[in-house]
């Protein structure tokens, strides 16, 4: 059994000093990362004890269904009553719902590719038109093998009439909208990701491209 | 009905394809399917903004652990973290993790035999000042085996990675030194098309060498910026 040969590659000089600026590449996080990246209270986007806490369970599956156990998980979305602390947001800043509420949270897998995070359930959105975006949580997935991070969303189950008009579920089909909602279980929801799936109606869950 | 402010560009030529084959852990960890178009609405333009609060004492320097100082060559790296229309991104929070000056990791995946230093832990914070510009001190990492092929080296780098002002625009990226000869044959180096790979080198900077201390490098950083268009009456949209 012999080794995969080493590619080779022509290695171009360059200088980012003296061409124009572009944007910086995405590069893996590597196997690595829990060096730098966790923090103690990284998955808790909601404190201990803030009204209406719960628990996203996110697992994430790789194309051999494997758990990915490196994954790191981020999750941004909303306050309870659907805003954010975010200059950029055109209603204005103001102090998040319940106190203390982050909107950010970054959690590692366990050995069973499933990370935490701690939260409230987000509101519904405005959009620029007369629709709103359904309650939803912007998830990012980290790892080993992905040179970028995949970006996609989680969607709540009681939310079927909002989920009818989402913008975003509506240019989805029935079957793809499914996989982004995820399951009521005692103390939140539980959600798994599947990050690969050759058949078109196979078990992959749709990402995004921002 | 709400008036959003002017989206993020998606860049071209700059980032690797989901599928690299020749990067093997690729293969069962990219998607398939197509993906979707999300557009960029109020929670793709805004995003965790974390500054100072996230950076503990001393965690800009990453040469002095544990109660000694790390082996290796002392290195200064700085640049400027800059949005795609070449605005300064001020007080945003850069962490950063790397080998020691072995090219061993503190971590327990990390079983290769060369020693761990008691002394280099191997993660960093920093934040940028107004102007976007951010500087931290540690040492060169060294070069490492790993197993993706036949005696497969990875060039020394820093582990880079951002929030910028909006969930749009997160970057996790890799630094990597001037001339370095292992890129060659490094898959994740050359994952990124080529026009774009000299974006993650640093330059050597002798202006930021401190003599009788450390050699200096700098790496600038780019994120994704709003859309042209809108750049040009960016005027308007101060109020």
């Amino acid at each position: 059994m012999t080794e995969k040969p080493a590619p080779i590659y022509p290695v171009v000089p360059g200088d980012f000093t003296t061409t124009p600026f572009g944007v910086t590449p995405s590069q893996t996080v590597g196997p690595y990362w829990h060096i730098g990246l966790p923090w103690t209270d990284g998955p808790d986007a909601a404190p201990e004890g803030a009204d209406g806490r719960i628990t996203l369970a996110i697992t994430v599956i790789d194309g051999s269904r494997a758990p990915i156990s490196d994954v790191m998980i981020e999750t941004w979305q909303a306050d309870a009553l659907g805003r954010f602390n975010h200059p950029d947001d055109p209603r204005g800043v103001v102090e998040l719902t319940p106190a203390g509420f982050r909107g950010f949270a970054r959690s590692a897998a366990d050995s069973t590719g499933t990370a935490l995070v701690n939260t409230v359930k987000p509101g519904a959105l405005p959009t620029e038109s007369e629709v709103e975006e359904a309650p939803h949580v912007n998830v990012s997935v980290f790892a080993r093998g992905m040179l970028d991070r995949l970006v996609t969303r989680l969607y709540f189950p009681e939310d079927t009439d909002a989920h009818a008009v989402d913008p975003v579920l509506s240019s989805l089909t029935e079957r793809e909208r499914a996989k982004l909602v995820a399951t009521k279980v005692d103390g939140g929801y539980s959600w798994t990701v599947y990050v690969q799936d050759a058949n078109a109606d196979g078990v992959e869950t749709p990402f995004f491209e921002l | 009905m709400l008036h959003l402010p002017p989206r993020y560009q998606r860049p071209t030529g700059v980032n690797a394809p989901a599928d690299f084959a020749d990067y093997k852990t690729t293969s069962l960890r990219h998607p398939k399917q197509p993906l979707k178009l999300l557009p960029q609405r109020l929670t793709e333009l805004t995003g965790p903004v974390f500054g100072e609060d996230r950076v503990g004492a001393g965690e800009n320097d990453l040469t002095i652990a544990n109660g000694g100082e790390a082996q290796g060559q002392r290195i200064v790296v700085h640049g400027r973290v800059l949005d795609g229309d070449g605005k300064p991104v001020p007080h945003t929070l850069l962490e950063v993790w790397q080998a020691n000056a072995g090219g061993r990791y503190r971590h327990t995946g990390d079983n290769w035999p060369a020693p761990l230093d008691p002394f280099f832990n191997g993660l960093g914070r920093c934040v940028t000042d107004a102007n976007g510009h951010y500087s931290f001190t540690t040492v060169k990492p060294g070069a490492y085996p790993w197993m993706n092929h036949d005696n497969a080296w990875r060039p020394a780098h820093i582990h880079f990675s951002l929030f910028g002002t909006a969930f749009t625009q997160r970057l996790v990226t890799q630094m990597y030194f001037p001339d370095d000869p292992m890129f060659f044959q490094d898959p994740i180096y050359n994952a990124v098309p080529e026009e774009a790979r000299h974006r993650m080198v640093s330059v050597f900077d002798y202006d930021a060498t401190v003599p009788n201390w450390a050699l200096g490098f700098r790496f600038d950083i780019v994120l994704r910026g709003r859309n042209a268009s809108v750049f040009e009456n960016e005027e308007d949209h101060d109020d």
